[in-house]
């Protein structure tokens, strides 16, 4: 009889579950949603705003952009905000009438995208499926170094065109790759900047602990850190990996207290970075400086509230950043795409006027990239495209974009370099500011923070 | 060689061959390709861990750990000590089989729930071991160049490469399997699973018995990983000691049928055609999981022997087809 | 050197209640049954969400929130056992291996769907304590607190409640029991809800200090399988022992090397214990 009912039981479970399968997960992460959580996605937008002035027998050709979004765990915060800022590309350029090719086509572009969960193994099976079942014209990478290389490896082996974008590690570019280029400054010029800061703000300060996740990209960036500050006569006290689902810092911030270094440096990702944060304010660690990776820069950083405070990270782009078409006439490079202002704008106006993070601009200067590539080839073919990704030098809204073009670094980015940001107190208010470089600076840095 | 054509061989090497030649008859022969791809390499990794799960009895949860050792060792020799990929294949198993040797003589004392145990506190400290060793890339593991593809007539030959190779190591696999349930020492095994001691008395050298069957179960899994991490172009310390996947291949194992020729292959397909499926259904994809455990739950309660041990139950007739 | 050998222990004994408290409730199911229970870690997670369901959104204090997640953690272990375990309670280890982790599978699969992979926190702080000599984030003090009381409690249930006596005496030797006239099936569905209760209870006090998400409690279980062979499997009083040894070992170890040897450390110790001496370090039987 009981067998049965158990039986029964776990039947009626099973199909309810089916049932419900369809129901989408009420409970949304702190950051906001994306537009684009349905997986697999295939936002089609409506041609019906044809392009006014084409005559009407202006052929019409969709290509297809395929990538993958953690749209859940450990990257979920940074990820989403880059999806949405591709997606805002694309929105503006199917809108503006596509791209126009030298043949009089028009090109639209359409984009299939799934969650990678954060997860690398599912990424080389997902971005397989986007070259084979989806048959993807080009390729964007996921967030962070780690899911990019597995991805790039793939993109490589069936030619596709990739622009990776919040995939900062150097070592990815120099596995001999021909179709992937870097929209990002890459790892090894990270924390350059802070510890030039650093250094302008206090010559006396000679000890920094180096404390960073064991992930590709904040292995990259802090071991070239620690390199240059060795170089500039630093004395690096503690150079240590943390494991990347590290949830408990303690053990290491009693090791960090006992080697008292006048400033701490590192981080990894968001989850961990203000995880960290946190904690080092919860324990009471006095330290003069801190400057951790991706995590600071992120709107959300605010939520640590007091935590926050003082502490400083590498941004890729803030909207204080000043790259216009005058500048870019003074550098004597082609200005390309709208500008930081307006996408400022058209991002306030779509989430309750909070500003862009760099990982929005990030994934928006992927999507400009590609389109000047197409533009500039004329076509969609993949070897003219490749051909003018590897000749591009200008300058967008998120910075100098060129790439590496020798056989030992290909897709490197070689224009694009990084500003210091800081949290500040305004009356009760957290403020993010700009305070490296100098010229961009839009505060003075709180010194020492402790 | 009359053994070598009994059903009971001939139809699992079957199943395989076809579901091997299926991306050369379909029109997108990429796209089937590595879904045949996953699904011929979970049927040889049920199949290897069935040696001594299913026919000795002795649940080895974290069994994945020859996949990573074998893995690593082959992959090391392809990027350091640049070899081609077979040789760098055959140290990956011969590796993994070393190791397994060295294990097996310290654990396979162990019975039961603690046996299981070990191997989870083995797989963790290989896991963990590897973070900590630089010269194996530490945390964040190794990189191939991508020009390694080359030296094989490019990626796209490569990965065809990799893929009849996994088909021939399937077979073989399978021949394996059939050889040892048919022969003395897969009854000593057998024997051995019903009651060690009872074995021991009736002169079955338990302990040799149980390292052969360990060494085996470990030596494919360990050239498998040398093939699939080949062919991701990179290997970590995560994806290369994933415990996860590990207690995948036992879902496998019962699906199937524990101790059967046919079961793991029929598991291993079914399970990874049900979750490619699941997975790619914006209705079930969040849901796969939740499928999954339900039917893991209701083959351990009702159906324990699996599917291929249920049908051989049935039937007299199906019993000398199906081994 | 001293100063952080002293603060490092501390801390790490801190930590440590806690682990044991959820080694505790995998060790008295596998006493009383002879059965690992491979939910353990998704148990865990469910406790984390528990108290920050209840704290976040009826804004209860995260403490009086763990008292709750007790009561729902006990009543979800009697219906587990119920449906995955009473079958399989005498068949090889296999099959409750892989029944529980079918309930593994389950709730991660249910609470992946609902809560995703992503990480929450129980924003609740109660400022940091600072004794001069050693300074700790109150909640940490608390839930340490806490967890030591939960485990007077357990005792006092074990030894000194009807219940108890009678989950003991099923450990013991099962079938003696039912001739005494103690009805085993339900004494076993108590004993899986306890250590069910245990592993709930230890997920929330982690939640009202750490951030928390769904998969989180894998590493806790693998802890918990550390500290109930450091104590001796089905011994609650060894897990005890265990969680403080293993908060030692990953509050003092990384002053003398990196923190990625912890881990390394751990298992194999655990390894070589299983191997020379199943019945724990503190173990007396045999």
């Amino acid at each position: 009889m009981s067998r049965k009912w158990i039986f029964v039981a776990l039947l009626v479970l099973a199909l309810t579950l089916a049932a419900c399968g369809g129901q989408k997960a009420t409970e949304a992460p702190k950051a906001e949603q994306p537009a684009a959580t349905e997986a697999p996605k295939a936002e089609q937008p409506k041609a019906t705003e044809a392009p006014k002035e084409e005559a009407p027998a202006a052929k019409e050709k969709t290509v297809v952009i395929g990538f993958t979004a953690s749209q859940t765990g450990k990257y979920n915060v940074s990820s989403t905000r880059q999806t949405t800022g591709l997606q805002m590309w694309m929105d503006d350029v199917n809108k503006a009438g596509g791209v126009k090719l030298a043949d009089g086509t028009v090109v639209k572009f359409k984009a299939v995208s799934y969650d990678d969960e954060s997860n690398k193994d599912r990424v080389q099976e997902l971005y397989t499926k986007l070259a084979t079942d989806d048959k993807a014209d080009f390729l964007i990478s996921p967030y962070s170094s780690g899911l990019t290389a597995a991805a790039a490896v793939i993109a490589e082996q069936y030619g596709i065109p990739m622009i990776t974008t919040g995939a900062a590690s150097d070592a990815t570019y120099k596995q001999g790759y021909t179709v992937v280029y870097q929209a990002y400054t890459p790892a090894s010029r990270y924390l350059t900047g802070a510890i030039d800061l650093l250094m302008n703000l206090d010559s006396n300060a000679k000890k920094v602990a180096f404390v960073y996740e064991n992930s590709k990209f904040a292995t990259g960036v802090n071991e070239a850190a620690k390199a240059y500050a060795e170089d500039k006569g630093l004395d690096v006290v503690l150079f240590e990996g943390y494991d990347p689902d590290t949830k408990d810092f303690n053990a290491i911030i009693n090791k960090i207290e006992a080697a008292a270094p006048d400033a701490i440096l590192g981080g990894g990702h968001f989850q961990d970075g203000s995880t960290f944060a946190r904690q080092l304010y919860e324990k009471g660690t006095k330290v003069k400086f801190i400057s951790l990776l991706v995590a600071p820069p992120e709107p959300t950083f605010a939520e640590l509230g007091d935590a926050a405070v003082g502490v400083t990270g590498p941004s890729q782009w803030e909207p204080a950043a000043k790259y216009t078409p005058e500048s870019a006439k003074a550098a004597g490079l082609e200005w390309f795409g709208p500008t930081g202002e307006s996408f400022t704008k058209a991002y306030q106006a779509a989430h309750d006027g909070e500003d862009p993070s760099y990982h929005v601009a990030g994934g928006y200067a992927a999507g400009l990239i590609l389109q000047k590539a197409i533009e500039t080839a004329g076509t969609v073919e993949k070897d003219a495209v490749l051909k003018a990704l590897d000749a591009t030098d200008m300058m967008i809204f998120f910075g100098h974009i060129k790439f590496d073009t020798s056989a030992d670094a290909h897709g490197l980015q070689v224009g694009h370099d990084m500003i210091l940001i800081q949290w500040q107190k305004e009356g009760d208010k957290l403020v993010k500011q700009v305070v490296w470089p100098e010229a961009g600076a839009t505060a003075k840095p709180i010194y020492p923070i402790h | 060689m009359k053994r070598l054509f009994k059903p009971g061989l001939l139809i699992p090497i079957a199943i395989i061959i076809v579901l091997a030649i299926w991306p050369l008859l379909s029109g997108n022969s990429a796209s089937s390709r590595e879904a045949m791809f996953t699904l011929i390499m979970s049927m040889a990794l049920a199949s290897s861990l069935n040696i001594i799960l299913g026919y000795t009895g002795y649940v080895s949860f974290g069994h994945i750990v020859f996949f990573g050792i074998g893995g690593y060792a082959g992959f090391w020799a392809i990027t350091v000590l640049g070899w081609h990929i077979l040789p760098a294949a055959l140290l990956g198993g011969l590796i993994a089989a070393l190791i397994a040797w060295l294990l097996g003589l310290a654990v396979l004392r162990l019975r039961g729930a603690y046996f299981a145990l070990a191997t989870i506190g083995i797989l963790e400290a290989m896991k963990a071991l590897v973070v900590n060793l630089d010269f194996l890339g530490g945390p964040v593991g190794m990189e191939m160049h991508f020009s390694e593809y080359k030296r094989y007539g490019g990626p796209m030959q490569s990965l065809w490469m990799i893929y009849w190779s996994m088909v021939i190591l399937a077979i073989i696999v399978v021949v394996v399997s059939y050889f040892i349930k048919t022969s003395k020492f897969g009854l000593g095994l057998m024997a051995i699973r019903e009651d060690e001691d009872a074995a021991e008395v009736m002169g079955v050298i338990t302990p040799r018995a149980k390292t052969w069957a360990y060494v085996l179960s470990a030596v494919f899994p360990g050239i498998i990983g040398v093939l699939f991490f080949f062919k991701n172009g990179n290997i970590e310390p995560g994806d290369a000691f994933r415990l996860h996947f590990s207690i995948e291949w036992i879902v496998m194992i019962m699906l199937g049928g524990a101790g059967t020729v046919l079961g793991p292959i029929f598991g291993g397909g079914v399970y990874q055609w049900l979750r490619k499926t699941l997975l790619t259904s914006p209705l079930f994809k969040n849901y796969q999981l939740v499928v999954a455990g339900v039917m893991l739950l209701l083959i351990v309660l009702f159906v324990p022997t699996g599917v291929i041990g249920w049908l051989r139950a049935r039937s007299a007739k199906l019993r000398r087809i199906f081994e | 050197m001293g100063d952080v050998l002293f603060t490092s222990a501390i801390d790490g004994l801190l930590i440590g209640v806690i682990y044991g408290l959820a080694a505790m409730g995998l060790t008295l199911i596998f006493g009383v049954m002879d059965v690992i229970n491979l939910a353990h870690g998704p148990l865990i997670a469910l406790g984390m969400f528990g108290v920050y369901l209840l704290f976040t959104f009826l804004g209860l204090n995260p403490f009086l929130a763990v008292a709750i997640v007790a009561v729902i953690g006990l009543l979800l272990g009697v219906v587990i056992y119920f449906i995955a375990v009473n079958r399989v309670i005498d068949a090889p280890p296999l099959s409750s291996l892989l029944s529980t982790f079918s309930v593994n599978m389950i709730i991660i699969g249910i609470g992946t769907a609902m809560l995703s992979t992503s990480s929450y926190n129980v924003d609740y702080s109660m400022g940091t304590m600072d004794l001069g000599f050693f300074r700790a984030p109150g909640a940490r003090i608390a839930a340490s607190l806490v967890a030591l009381l939960t485990t007077a409690l357990l005792y006092i249930f074990l030894y000194r409640t009807r219940p108890g006596k009678y989950i003991r005496a099923v450990a013991n030797n099962r079938i003696s029991a039912e001739l005494m006239g103690i009805p085993s099936t339900r004494i076993l569905a108590l004993a899986f809800g306890v250590g069910v209760m245990l592993a709930t209870v230890a997920g929330g006090l982690i939640a009202t200090i750490l951030p928390i998400n769904i998969l989180a409690g894998g590493s806790y279980e693998l802890k918990s399988f550390v500290i109930v062979v450091l104590g001796g499997l089905g011994n609650p009083l060894g897990a005890l022992l265990g969680g403080l040894i293993l908060g030692l070992i990953e509050g003092i170890v990384p002053v003398f090397m990196k923190t990625t040897w912890v881990p390394v450390i751990e298992y194999v110790l655990f390894v070589l214990i299983l191997l020379v001496r199943p019945q724990g370090i503190l173990g007396a039987k045999e």
